[in-house]
């Protein structure tokens, strides 16, 4: 098949895309059902889990494997149609969002778990693959996969793949990019490669680093190496409840400080336990202003004795009630409300804008009372919920949607909230990824040069910006002939200087 | 573009940063053989920015370096017309122990940082032997030890880097702090790169707490078969170990598998135990348990030799060292290997009498005995007539490879950073 050029480029900037030509052409690679066209069912695929934003794909494609994802790809390429692509859809920053004069590459018939190999700590999988069903096949082996966002159970690795998605574990176990060892891609231009490799440190640019977390820009995922960790021999859950997060806050601070490193340090304030306790009844202690819920895990001598030191300082910083969990069970529970926490908001507010924004662990205490003066100034209630240990603030920004302005309102002081984490020296995102929702934000973060720099990997990539374009960065870069390029004699050896070196 | 002669580039180098931070190179300044025309001396990342725009101005040719101790690494370059020193670009901006993070300038000597972390009870966990190695230098080279086996690499521990481009200018990735997806990592693409991309003049590290007791169990073996197992065996345990590494000194003869663990005063001492004695008993040899490190701990096994890094798949680390015993032994070289075995990774050490093309040979057939397990073999330093002989890279899929040199050339389309140092001929 033809590679990209930039003369399609041009084309399709000139001459009205062969849509239908495309389509044909998936009809004679693919299943007649892994072909959709119907409007009705293409509005499935019109948002992720950031619902705000909706665009109706032109078609969406179910291949079963990676051959026929470089067959569609290809085809992309050749007609100089822009795709999508789209695993489980729970992403929260419209990342997945649909063109409407595209394709959506969904890679939901792509479940397998190709590989568990246990000698070398590692799985194989599709990208469609759920990330809670790499740890249950890994399991059995005691071994597990460490990325654990809270949508573990229906988002897929693919997807954790384009984000670098996080999860409450990666205070100490990092993110999926420390966790993945290979990925094969099929380039924007139809070739499949191989980045990375099972053996670490493999030669050249570590293009896989760089793939990791470019949301779906780079090219289509459609095998990934995963790293599997050894279970720990010890687990220990506690649940504190304080007067307020201020308190809670001064015990993470203890604890980092004392050189503890816990699996897990979680903040919920007031009104997202409220929330929690409406909707899943997870029994926190009541009247608590703030709980932290600490995971420690590793060898058991070590585990017992920081156990009951995160305890002490727990009940040091003023927690009035810490309770430990006896089992897995109970374990559960106490994980139960704040991984229901998002969807939780639901039962106090009919609409909320869920942030995620990063500061200096060491700056909670000035950031939540800076959120709470931006709270109290315009009225919108907002509540927190927070991986307190890594400083990933997950503000819940509550409104109604009925009301006339409340959009607006909401979405200011979700940005100023942001404002805030940049002033100091956070980030605009931690795990959710950019997408098309915080685009107009990037610019706040990074000069016009830095993302002009991180384009050029893209343009490495995907020259006719033909890959979830519009996602990520506020404009695009124009790749075409790179800039300046010396041609002819060096100017020095021209200068007769060269032959002296 | 106008030619231009020596004295209008040294005059625009001068302008640009000062006469004092320009010199004429000096033989100590070649680079893999390559000699360069002229030096520039920066402290800050605004005057490399400077001397990166004179440069660009003037089409030089430029190698950036630290304190020069890995400049012999990766190919020699085609051409080099100017050295950006960066030794002088040294000191820690910020080190925020409350947030376990660390911010320095390019330059700083990594004993500094790791001076600076101790204070405050923290480690950067990167190991490297080189006694004067620079931050800079350490993520170019995407160099690797013992530490790195629960800590991660380089790549895993810096969170955020600024980088002067070709023309001179100032980028930023990351931030400063840990967990942060805003936009592309290229901190990743920079590590290892080898100064063909940019050139880096600050770094944001995380940090870890440095653990209160540190022990080491060691057992010794006889054949590689055995330490394959050993490695096997600790991997597996739920002794959380910190380091898996190995050293075997000659081409034949004893093994020592060595394992690090850490935590808290007595608990340490007592997992040590036990482990040694799991370890013992799988190996059927008696462990030690060692209150300090190994002497040949995170050292190379290489100085002035032939120093390669081989990569296979963990599970295949006894069938590599095999492969390696036999080519060694058919040439009769002294082959000594060492290496972070628990991740599959280990050093060699071709000496340095070896004829260059006995060297070429063994290179060759390591490379093979890797690549039968996912691996592969890179010579990261070696004398020059080897080098003559020898790709140091080894060969790279074309498809990557593809990717790779667009890379390059959306990064330098004019060629002029470390031309020729890096991968499958990219210049
Ligand atoms: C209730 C809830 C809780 C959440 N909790 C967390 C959390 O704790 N931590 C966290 O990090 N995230 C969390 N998320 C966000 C989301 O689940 C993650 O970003 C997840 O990784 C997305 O996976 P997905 O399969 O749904 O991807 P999608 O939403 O389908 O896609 C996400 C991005 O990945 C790209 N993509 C998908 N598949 C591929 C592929 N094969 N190749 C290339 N690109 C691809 C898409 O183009 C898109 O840009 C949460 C979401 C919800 C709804």
């Amino acid at each position: 098949m033809q590679p990209a050029s930039t003369a399609n480029q041009t084309e399709a900037e000139t001459a009205p895309t062969d849509l239908e030509g495309l389509i044909g052409r998936f009809r004679e690679a693919l299943a007649p059902e892994s072909v959709i066209t119907d409007p009705q069912r293409l509005r499935t695929y019109e948002c992720d889990g950031l619902a705000s934003y909706r665009v109706v794909p032109a078609v969406v494609v179910l291949p079963e494997n990676a051959d026929q994802v470089g067959e569609i790809v290809a085809a992309c390429a050749e007609y100089g149609i822009a795709f999508v692509a789209r695993g489980s859809g729970t992403g929260l920053s419209a990342g997945a969002l649909p063109r409407s004069d595209g394709v959506l590459i969904v890679t939901s018939r792509m479940r397998r778990i190709l590989e568990v190999d246990v000698a070398n700590e590692r799985a194989v999988v599709e990208p469609g693959v759920i990330n809670l069903d790499v740890t249950k096949a890994a399991a059995p082996h005691g071994y597990y996969f460490a990325p654990d966002p809270s949508s573990q159970q229906v988002c897929s690795v693919g997807g954790n793949v384009a984000e670098n998605s996080g999860g409450a574990h990666c205070l100490k176990y990092g993110f999926t990019s420390n966790h993945v060892l290979a990925l094969e891609v099929v380039t924007p231009d139809g070739d499949t490669v191989e980045l990375g490799g099972r053996a670490r440190d493999v030669p050249g640019y570590d293009l896989m680093g760089a793939f990791v977390g470019s949301e779906g820009t780079l090219g289509v995922v459609t095998k990934i190496v995963v790293r599997l960790l050894r279970a720990p021999e010890s687990v220990q859950t506690l649940l504190a409840g304080f007067p307020s997060t201020d308190e809670a806050g001064g015990a993470v601070s203890k604890i980092i400080a004392e050189g503890i490193t816990p699996a897990a340090i979680e903040m919920m304030d007031a009104l997202s336990i409220e929330a929690a306790e409406q909707a899943v009844r997870c029994g926190y202690p009541e009247g608590a202003g703030a709980v932290l819920v600490v995971e420690l895990d590793g060898p058991a001598p070590e585990v017992e004795h920081t156990f009951a030191e995160v305890q002490r300082h727990c009940r040091d910083h003023g927690a009035f009630e810490v309770r430990v969990a006896a089992d897995d069970a109970e374990r559960a529970m106490i994980w139960k409300g704040r991984k229901s926490a998002f969807a939780a908001v639901g039962r106090i507010s009919p609409d909320y804008i869920v942030q995620d924004g990063v500061i200096p662990r060491t700056a909670l205490p000035e950031v939540l009372t800076r959120i709470s003066a931006l709270s109290a100034e315009s009225g919108v209630r907002v509540a927190n919920v927070f991986h307190a240990g890594d400083g990933n603030l997950h503000p819940l920004v509550l409104f109604d949607g009925s009301e006339p302005g409340a959009v607006e309102r909401a979405e200011e002081v979700s940005g100023s909230i942001l404002d805030v984490c940049l002033a100091h020296g956070g980030s605009i995102t931690g795990e959710h990824g950019v997408g098309a929702d915080k685009v107009k934000y990037m610019g706040r973060m990074f000069t016009e040069q830095d993302l002009d720099t991180m384009q050029r990997v893209r343009c490495a990539f995907d020259p006719d910006n033909r890959c979830n374009p519009g996602k990520v960065f506020p404009t695009p870069r124009l790749c075409g002939e790179a800039p300046g390029q010396r041609r002819g004699v060096h100017p020095l050896t021209e200068a007769g200087l060269a032959d002296q070196f | 573009m106008t030619t231009s002669t020596g004295d209008a580039v040294r005059g625009a180098l001068t302008g640009a940063i000062g006469s004092e931070r320009v010199r004429d190179a000096e033989e100590g300044d070649t680079v893999g053989g390559v000699r360069p025309r002229w030096v520039a001396s920066v402290a800050t990342t605004e005057q490399a920015a400077s001397a990166m725009s004179a440069a660009a101005e003037h089409g030089l040719r430029v190698v950036p370096r630290g304190s020069g101790s890995k400049i012999d690494w990766g190919a020699p370059p085609e051409a080099v017309d100017l050295v950006l020193d960066l030794s002088q670009a040294g000191g820690v901006l910020e080190h925020a122990a409350g947030d376990l993070v660390l911010h320095a300038r390019a330059g700083t000597p990594l004993d500094e940082v790791r001076r600076v972390a101790a204070d405050a009870g923290q480690q950067l966990s990167i190991d490297q032997p080189l006694p004067t190695a620079t931050v800079g230098g350490v993520i170019a080279t995407g160099t690797t030890g013992p530490g790195r086996h629960l800590y991660g690499a380089v790549r895993d521990l810096l969170i955020g880097i600024t980088v002067v481009r070709p023309d001179g200018v100032v980028t930023i990735s990351g931030g400063k702090v840990v967990k942060n997806v805003a936009g592309y990592d290229l901190g990743k693409l920079y590590t290892g790169s080898h100064g063909t991309l940019g050139v880096i003049t600050e770094a944001i590290f995380r940090l870890h707490p440095v653990a209160e007791q540190h022990r080491w169990i060691s057992v010794t073996l006889d054949e590689p078969a055995a330490a394959g197992e050993a490695v096997r065996v600790v991997r597996s345990s739920q002794a959380m170990p910190t380091a898996v590494e190995l050293e075997r000194a000659g081409t034949t003869g004893p093994i020592t598998v060595c394992a690090q663990i850490e935590g808290r005063p007595g608990a340490t001492h007592q997992r040590a135990l036990e482990l040694s004695e799991v370890l013992g008993s799988a190996v059927g040899v008696t462990g030690e348990v060692l209150d300090t490190a190994p002497e040949w701990w995170g050292e190379y096994p290489f100085d002035g030799d032939t120093g390669l890094r081989l990569g296979v798949e963990p599970s295949a680390v006894a069938a590599l060292l095999t492969g390696a015993q036999q080519a060694a032994q058919r040439r009769g070289v002294t082959l000594r290997t060492r290496g972070s075995v628990g991740l599959g990774l280990v050093h060699a050490a071709i000496p340095e009498e070896v004829p260059p093309a006995t060297v070429a040979e063994l290179v060759g057939e390591l490379r093979a005995a890797a690549a039968e397990h996912h691996g592969y073999g890179v010579v990261l330093r070696a004398p020059r007539a080897v080098l003559a002989s020898v790709d140091p890279w080894g060969p790279i899929p074309a498809g990557v490879l593809t990717l790779m040199r667009r890379t390059k050339d959306q990064f330098d389309p004019e060629h002029r950073l470390s031309p020729g140092r890096f991968v499958g001929g990219i210049r």
